[in-house]
């Protein structure tokens, strides 16, 4: 299929190893190998990674905006899912 | 939700600094603020890419000439992040391009004019960035999420700038009588456009109180410009150098520097179209993007070709 317009991808940068990629920005590329290319150029030109992901926009889903009351909501009323709802004597010294 | 409960949630978001986000409701007003002013932003950087490449290669050493080069390939970047951050409002990048070329949007007015000795590179580096830290700065924290993050990320990056230009002039100042000679004049001839930078003092700025409800905008321009003259001027007596200003003067009761009138006529003329080198910014645009067409189209067929290839091995 023809393309006109260059697809917009997502840059992801390890800044060190050990580090999660972390999203950087974004850019047009024709394609995969360009896209690295351009975010090498773009956003690591200070030694800022050692690891680059990118990611076509339009393969990225995400959660809508408008549902994220319900949908972060539960976390709000399960409090037992923290250490701190558990009663432990301080005797008991550091858990 | 009706439009009144959007609005509701928009204006709550703004009143607490919680940033606005692409996919959030926002007034139609807002969108189109943020995006004329990211996309003039945006064709700032690139356009200030201009007036410098014509030093490149006639620049007075090794190390000032990789600094430049360095300089302006940031300068691509800076306009990079903010193409993308405006194409989160839903204009695509073609179609901000072509606004710029087809007269539709604004840049800095600051580069219509041209850079005419090696001191004017210094002087751009000093004062044009410096003016351009300033208001960068204040944008770090504008209440649309993509701007801001790009603004953080460019201010990191832009302190070197104004640094190799204050650098460049602190080395003609110490030189010959002949180069410190070009300094000044070079300071003559940016001093005024640099405050003009700050655009038009807020009371006759179209969308300055709007901005500043929004947050779009953290401080007004006239204060702005106050800040950047304040630091600058005792930066112009380290070099020995004499702001072409005749009203300027400290006010020891304000804490400020007290300075004259900016010729708004000339500020006026220059965004009309009319000052020196418009018409010369513009056809370097152009020109760049038709010798570019057949690049452009180069890499898409070669992409297509190998997609193509790829899908046949796996069939």
């Amino acid at each position: 299929m023809e393309r006109k317009e260059w697809p917009l991808w997502e840059v992801f940068v390890r800044s060190k190893a050990g580090l999660s990629h972390k999203h950087a920005g974004s850019l047009h590329a024709p394609d995969e190998e360009m896209a690295i290319s351009n975010a090498r150029d773009v956003y690591t030109r200070r030694a800022e990674g050692v690891s680059i992901w990118v990611v076509e926009s339009k393969h990225i889903h995400s959660t809508l905006e408008t549902d994220s009351d319900s949908m972060f909501d539960p976390n709000e009323d399960k409090i037992y899912r923290h250490p701190t709802f558990y009663d432990i004597p301080d005797e008991v010294g550091h858990m | 939700m009706t439009e009144k409960d959007l609005q509701a949630i928009f204006d709550k978001k703004i009143e607490n600094e919680v940033k606005i986000e692409p996919k959030d409701w926002m007034p139609d007003d807002y969108r189109k603020n943020v995006l004329r002013q990211m996309a003039q932003h945006a064709h700032s950087e690139i356009v200030g890419m201009l007036p410098e490449g014509n030093w490149i290669t006639r620049a007075p050493s090794l190390r000032r000439k990789v600094a430049l080069l360095a300089k302006i390939q940031d300068e691509a970047g800076h306009g990079l992040y903010l193409y993308s951050a405006a194409e989160t409002l839903g204009r695509t990048r073609e179609r901000i391009v072509l606004d710029l070329l087809e007269g539709k949007a604004k840049y800095s007015s600051i580069f219509n004019y041209p850079a005419l000795t090696w001191a004017d590179i210094g002087a751009v580096g000093w004062l044009v960035d410096g003016a351009a830290i300033v208001n960068q700065i204040m944008l770090q924290k504008t209440s649309y999420g993509p701007y801001s993050r790009s603004m953080i990320r460019i201010c990191k990056e832009e302190s070197f700038h104004q640094r190799q230009g204050y650098e460049i002039l602190l080395t003609l100042c110490r030189g010959t009588e002949e180069q410190k000679a070009m300094a000044q004049d070079a300071l003559n001839r940016f001093w005024w456009p640099s405050l003009m930078m700050f655009g038009p003092s807020d009371k006759d700025s179209p969308h300055s109180a709007q901005s500043m409800a929004w947050k779009i905008k953290r401080m007004g321009n006239d204060e702005l410009r106050q800040k950047f003259i304040d630091q600058t001027v005792p930066q112009a007596e380290f070099l020995g150098l004499i702001i072409p200003d005749p009203d300027l003067k400290w006010n020891e009761e304000k804490g400020q520097y007290d300075w004259g009138d900016i010729d708004w006529t000339e500020f006026n003329n220059v965004i009309k179209g009319n000052g020196p080198c418009n018409k010369e910014r513009l056809a370097a645009r152009q020109a760049a993007y038709d010798n570019g067409v057949w690049v452009r189209e180069a890499a898409t067929a070669y992409a297509n070709k190998k997609s193509e290839r790829r899908n046949k091995d796996a069939a």
